[in-house]
């Protein structure tokens, strides 16, 4: 069977949701699959709420927007509950346990709770609760090896913001090692 | 070594196509989902050169600043969205009539009035019919991919100067916005067609240029625009593009461009896994439209389904093309509402049930 598998990234604007949705995409060009990447751009978003459909495949895509994903990352509680039961039978659900205090309901996923906002201003790396979350979502779904990840990560961190690089691994080997 | 692949927007997609394809002016005013596309030429246009990149104070303004530059012989391109395109409709029916080329772009959103931001389909009879008064039509490309926004981008530029005719991109909200990786052209550096009717000053060698759209002696405007026609007729011959998609054996055929026509395969990739067969036609220009195909299709299909993102206003064209052969329904989504897989299998299921 072919690989597909469909991605949905959720929180407040600001969370680096987008960017998280690139990170992914652009690990799944580094293997060679197609992919697509769709923001959220219309009321939702100027309301305070972000969303990316991130699709990975085999095959050429069609539709760009996740409506059943395989995989959720939520980063605030109005995502988690807008979309919990959206997420098809044994997928998995990644929930920022720092800023969501509730379960997910749902017993037929997989949820992995990370807080990862706390873990980000802990550490010293505020604004990175987002690469936390990526990693997590790597380490869970294994979709690319945690190596070729942290070269996407070192190839898409520009010469000119260099001094972001090291501050970007860190939160990816803490939501990795999780 | 294999080709470098970027991950880009369609907005951001066109533009660098646009100034690989030779591009120079480009003049536009800001609005959603399109302005990326104007942003990515602010940034691009001028480390280019000789590129010209401006905002100007309105749409209107932007789209004769286009007739200007296209009137001097320059690639020149603007863009927008539904309400700008209104407002550019002026200008372009003055650039048809001037017989000048030009690429125009519209990332639609929800209408009619000021509508919405979320993508939609909804100016296909605006953009196939209408673009401006007077007996005219311009060439409209539909992508349905980021990759194919970048070739059909090329291509826009070449069958507006091969022709001396604007060409409209077509995309929406969601085209604009997405991102998927793409294969860059090499730019091309000159401009393939020389444009000996430009005027672009020559220090008297020669006898001066007109370009122009007023006529004031019936008989002459008729036979400039039946020159004109002339022209369309061969670009219907030369340029009509569609994609068939398991059409070969379809029971159930699809219609459908664009964003829609991707999410429709979605939908009948799981009709076949239930063993109905379906397929697809894609029109990829759909001025000119590609009849032919519909009525070969329609000899072997027992029944077409019309899926857009409007009420209702490609299905018009597909009815003229299948003329009563088989039955054609309707499915749309409108006002920004995306429709997924899921409802157009749904139709399709439906209408299978009705046919057998």
């Amino acid at each position: 069977m072919a690989y597909n598998c469909n991605i949905l990234l959720a929180g407040f604007g600001g969370q680096g949701i987008l960017f998280t949705g690139k990170l992914l995409a652009k690990c799944a060009m580094e293997l060679e699959k197609e992919v697509t990447w769709m923001p959220s751009y219309g009321p939702e978003m100027r309301g305070g709420t972000a969303n990316c459909s991130v699709i990975v495949s085999d095959e050429r895509i069609g539709s760009p927007i996740v409506v059943e994903p395989d995989i959720l990352m939520a980063m605030n509680l109005p995502s988690l509950d807008k979309f919990e039961n959206s997420v098809v039978p044994g997928g998995t659900i990644i929930v920022d346990s720092s800023l969501i205090s509730r379960k997910v309901e749902r017993d037929d996923v997989n949820v992995v709770y990370i807080p990862a906002t706390q873990m980000a201003n802990e550490n010293g790396l505020k604004g990175l609760a987002n690469v936390i979350m990526a990693a997590k979502i790597v380490h869970t779904s294994a979709f690319i090896d945690y190596d070729k990840f942290k070269d996407v990560i070192r190839a898409m961190v520009p010469a000119k913001k260099a001094h972001l690089l090291e501050p970007n691994l860190k939160a990816a080997d803490l939501g990795y090692n999780f | 070594m294999a080709e470098q692949k970027v991950l880009m927007k369609g907005n951001e997609a066109i533009a660098e196509a646009a100034i690989r394809a030779g591009c120079k002016c480009f003049f536009g005013y800001p609005i959603t989902p399109q302005t990326e596309l104007a942003e990515y030429m602010a940034k691009r246009m001028p480390k280019t050169e000789g590129g010209v990149f401006l905002q100007a104070e309105s749409e209107v303004a932007a789209i004769n600043m286009v007739m200007g530059a296209a009137a001097a012989g320059v690639r020149v391109m603007t863009s927008s969205s539904s309400p700008g395109i209104s407002l550019k409709s002026e200008g372009i029916s003055y650039i048809i009539g001037c017989d000048l080329p030009c690429v125009i772009v519209n990332i639609q959103r929800g209408g009619p009035g000021l509508g919405g931001i979320q993508a939609a389909q909804s100016d296909y009879f605006q953009a196939t019919r209408a673009l401006g008064h007077g007996d005219s039509y311009a060439v409209v490309l539909a992508p349905s991919e980021i990759q194919e926004m970048v070739t059909l981008t090329a291509k826009a530029f070449d069958i507006a100067d091969k022709y001396r005719t604007p060409v409209m991109i077509l995309g929406d909200g969601a085209m604009g916005q997405m991102m998927e990786p793409v294969v860059l052209p090499e730019p091309s550096d000159a401009e393939k067609i020389e444009k000996t009717w430009a005027t672009s000053g020559h220090g008297n060698k020669r006898e001066h240029n007109v370009v122009n759209s007023l006529y004031i002696e019936p008989n002459v405007l008729e036979n400039i625009v039946k020159e004109r026609f002339e022209r369309y007729a061969t670009i219907k011959k030369e340029e009509t593009l569609y994609e068939e998609y398991m059409t070969e054996d379809a029971d159930i055929v699809i219609a459908a461009f664009g964003i829609t026509a991707r999410i429709a395969k979605n939908a009948i990739k799981a009709a076949r896994e239930q063993g109905i067969k379906a397929g697809l036609i894609r029109p990829i220009t759909l001025w000119p439209f590609p009849d032919e195909v519909f009525a070969k299709v329609a000899d072997t299909a027992k029944a077409f389904l019309c899926v857009e993102m409007n009420m209702g206003q490609m299905l018009e064209d597909v009815k003229l093309a299948v003329n009563g052969k088989k039955p054609v329904s309707f499915f749309g989504r409108t006002g920004g509402v995306v429709p997924t897989p899921r409802e157009i299998l749904a139709e399709i299921v439906k209408l299978s049930q009705e046919v057998k």
